[in-house]
């Protein structure tokens, strides 16, 4: 499969009277959207608001962020299997508005919704405080269950980026990169001298509000499988779960997964690029083992050398990860491990759930345990009310003048698995 | 400006009063600089003052060590210091266990920072890595040279509250204490470049070693159940209603202890969880699902069990450390045992 991403820089976002994408700058029509979000009846109310990079600006609670995006030639559509038809994708060109986020809020369960600081300290843990971000506060009508709201909040989300990617299908791109793996042994003769690397994603699916969705298949029901990494950016994998801020995969990171990037950037030279495993994170000991077994199986079968395994969410999942690793490195094929840490405020708790020796190569996205002190901003944009209550926050946390200390657990994508920051840890 | 103060210890030895012969001296305060301290106070510089010595035997302070730790502590707390400085030990056992004793005692109980030094064999090392700033030195006397500027150079730093950044850079024993910083390259770049280098077969530097885990070993089988007293302890964050204790709902600090004594059943108007790590809905909804305290009341009554135990404990697993859990559980299972508790159900999300 062969994709051209073309970008189109957004530089700045601001309210209009219909939606457009004019030199670089990205309008946005209050009625449209809710319109467009209120067409479902489970949504009582939606507040929609921006917030810009260096702005003293605070969203929270978070729940998802999302890149519009549209596809513009070749099968499908954008998020296939959910907003458009059940199409193999991952072929042709899609355009993506580079710099643009829509942000979904609401308090769904309290517990497990995120901060985005546009500016300060916090800032510089989350990678959508440099964002043009267009934000929806959802409100849902009396009575909802969480897992309901979590459902019309996530396709409130997913409609909203689709409807403004579709803001880009007929502009220029300002770059365009080209990503291409091709059927298995072609690929494997293109480079016959480069050790064969693939990727095993795992999917955060341990239930109750703790889902991730492929091609619209719930994937705590799905055995691992194969897929091309160009179908991921197309928005083949989206997030449908409420789990900590810091290390839970938005659809933002899906699409963007800096591992594939990553690997795509060394196809060729260092390595061969085979393609992708997904595998999920289900909390039953025989889908654990039936998932990791599988994995392992899948390196073998595709003749790999070397693989890296990506983590989602931390605790019950790291016993998933050591499983994976341990039986891919069992089967000869070399591994590197992603993950973050808990090792307490003062650091000096271990830090997974799990360990093996075989796991020596683990890069780690840092200690979500560590405290952090966000200062007061000009505005919030949703509500503080549960900010106590928020995994990584405790009594106290939202302090009088309205500043929050807080673990960097309650940041959105602080110590995100798939590397995507540059936050790291190491042993003092 | 008036000078820092730091108060020194070294051992009999040190001290030019002799060798094992003398290890029983007990702990002796004297004005200045004695033995090693004079090169120390040269490294350490003119702000800085090494205004008194406390010299004790190896052997005394190992064998009455709280009466040992009680008189060194008042002789360190007179001078009230800007830091403390017990050692170089190098290779020595008893005088390392002796420097790391004490300087853990006077950081925690005088609230005095303290450095020691020592060869990373000593047995003081392994006790007090976690505790103290333990700089590393070679393995015997010879290696004083190279130990003293080592040695001032944290010294300084902690006395000037700076920044200490870690164990290379600054010649400190490992301590095991993860921390964060931002690297020059994001995580999947690292992760690449590890593999191909894993794949060359060339050196790698893992960003996070793997700990050694302790296995738990299952307990005896209860001989007759009609007779026990069964406890429930969860990690699910089953509360009263309200989280009256204010548990976290993840990185527990706090578990909570709670009387049910006459409870039958569990409510959706009495008990909710504070775990946030889960969908709470169907917890909130009847807290039996996981603290089964409605099934143990029939098996009570049933005579299947003996009793139920009055209280159960429960904190939030969510994020929670195991160095908090393990703390946890060391207080409540001794309540546990006092009680006469034969077995606990233990309940996780």
């Amino acid at each position: 499969m062969r994709l051209e991403l073309g970008e189109i820089l957004i530089s700045d976002v601001q309210f209009g009277d219909v939606c457009k994408v004019e030199n670089g700058i990205l309008y946005v029509s209050k009625e449209e959207i809710s319109a467009l979000v209120l067409e479902d009846e489970h949504i009582k109310s939606v507040e929609i608001d921006l917030a810009k990079p260096g702005e003293e600006v605070r969203i929270t609670p978070v729940k998802d962020v999302i890149q519009p995006r549209v596809k513009v030639e070749g099968k499908g559509g954008i998020f296939p299997g959910v907003i458009s038809e059940v199409e193999t994708v991952g072929e042709g060109r899609t355009h993506v508005l580079q710099g643009a986020a829509v942000v979904t809020c609401g308090k769904i369960v309290g517990f497990q919704e995120g901060i985005i600081d546009m500016t300060g300290p916090g800032a510089e843990y989350t990678p959508f405080s440099k964002l043009n971000n267009v934000v929806m506060v959802i409100e849902p009508v009396e009575g909802l269950k969480q897992h309901d709201y979590e459902r019309a909040a996530r396709m409130a989300g997913l409609k909203t980026a689709a409807f403004l990617g579709e803001l880009a299908r007929d502009l220029t791109p300002d770059k365009i990169d080209v990503y291409e793996t091709k059927p298995l042994f072609e690929q494997a003769n293109e480079y016959p001298d480069l050790p064969k690397v693939g990727y095993v994603y795992m999917l955060q699916t341990q239930g109750l509000l703790h889902d991730t969705y492929v091609y619209g298949v719930d994937a705590k029901k799905i055995v691992p499988t194969v897929l091309y990494p160009t179908e991921i950016m197309d928005g083949a994998i989206l997030s449908g779960n409420c789990v900590s801020a810091c290390d839970k995969n938005t659809t933002y990171h899906h699409l963007n997964n800096p591992i594939i990037k990553s690997l795509y950037a060394q196809h060729g030279k260092e390595i061969n690029f085979m393609g992708v495993i997904i595998t999920n994170e289900n909390v039953y000991l025989a889908d654990k083992h039936r998932s990791s077994n599988w994995t392992a199986k899948f390196t073998k079968y595709l003749g790999l050398d070397g693989a890296i395994v990506s983590q989602e969410g931390f605790g019950n999942p790291d016993t998933d990860l050591i499983m994976n690793c341990k039986k891919i490195e069992a089967e000869g094929v070399k591994t590197v491990i992603v993950t973050d840490e808990y090792a307490g405020r003062d650091g000096s708790s271990q830090s997974l759930a799990d360990a093996d020796p075989a796991a020596n190569a683990v890069v780690t996205g840092g200690n979500a345990n560590q405290l952090i002190v966000l200062p007061p901003m000009k505005k919030v944009i949703g509500m503080l009310d549960y900010t106590d209550k928020i995994a990584g926050g405790f009594a106290g946390s939202l302090r009088p003048d309205g500043s929050i200390e807080a673990e960097i657990q309650v940041i959105t994508g602080a110590t995100n698995e798939l590397g995507f920051n540059k936050l790291t840890a190491q042993t003092f | 400006m008036s000078k820092f103060k730091v108060v020194h210890y070294i051992n009999q030895f040190f001290a030019g009063i002799g060798g094992e012969e003398k290890a029983d001296i007990k702990p002796e305060l004297r004005e200045g600089v004695v033995g090693p301290g004079m090169a120390l106070q040269g490294a350490l510089g003119e702000d800085v003052e090494i205004v008194a010595t406390i010299i004790c035997g190896d052997s005394y302070f190992n064998e009455n060590l709280e009466e040992a730790q009680k008189e060194v502590l008042a002789m360190v707390e007179k001078h009230n210091p800007d830091l403390f400085i017990a050692g170089p030990a190098f290779n020595a056992g008893r005088y390392g266990t002796a420097c790391g004793t004490i300087a853990k005692a006077v950081q925690n109980n005088l609230g005095i920072k303290s450095v020691t030094a020592m060869y990373i064999e000593n047995p003081g090392v392994d006790m007090y890595r976690k505790d103290l700033f333990i700089v590393e030195t070679g393995n015997s006397a010879a290696a004083m040279r190279k130990a003293v500027p080592a040695i001032a150079k944290l010294a300084l730093k902690l006395i000037n509250n700076e920044t200490i950044g870690g164990p290379s850079e600054e010649g400190y024993i490992e301590r095991g204490v993860r921390v964060n910083y931002f690297a020059d390259k994001i995580g999947a770049e690292r992760a690449v470049d590890m593999l191909v280098k894993k794949l060359k077969g060339e050196e790698f530097k893992t960003e996070y070693p793997m700990p050694v885990f302790d296995n738990v070993e299952p307990g005896k089988a209860i001989v007759d159940l009609s007779k026990a007293k069964i406890a429930l302890v969860t990690s699910g964050g089953i509360v009263p209603k309200g989280n009256p204790d204010k548990i976290e709902s993840s990185s527990a600090s706090k578990y909570g202890k709670y009387d049910i004594d006459g409870v039958m059943d569990l409510t959706e108007a009495t008990y909710e969880t504070a775990h946030g790590g889960y969908d709470p809905v169907y917890a909130n909804e009847d807290s039996d699902r996981v603290l089964p305290v409605d099934v143990l009341r029939d098996l009570e009554k049933e005579g299947a069990i003996g009793e139920l135990h009055r209280y159960f404990y429960t904190t939030t697993g969510n994020g929670t450390s195991v160095k908090n859990s393990r703390a946890f559980a060391d207080e409540f299972a001794q309540e546990l045992l006092a009680d006469g508790v034969d077995a606990v159900i233990l309940t996780s999300t």
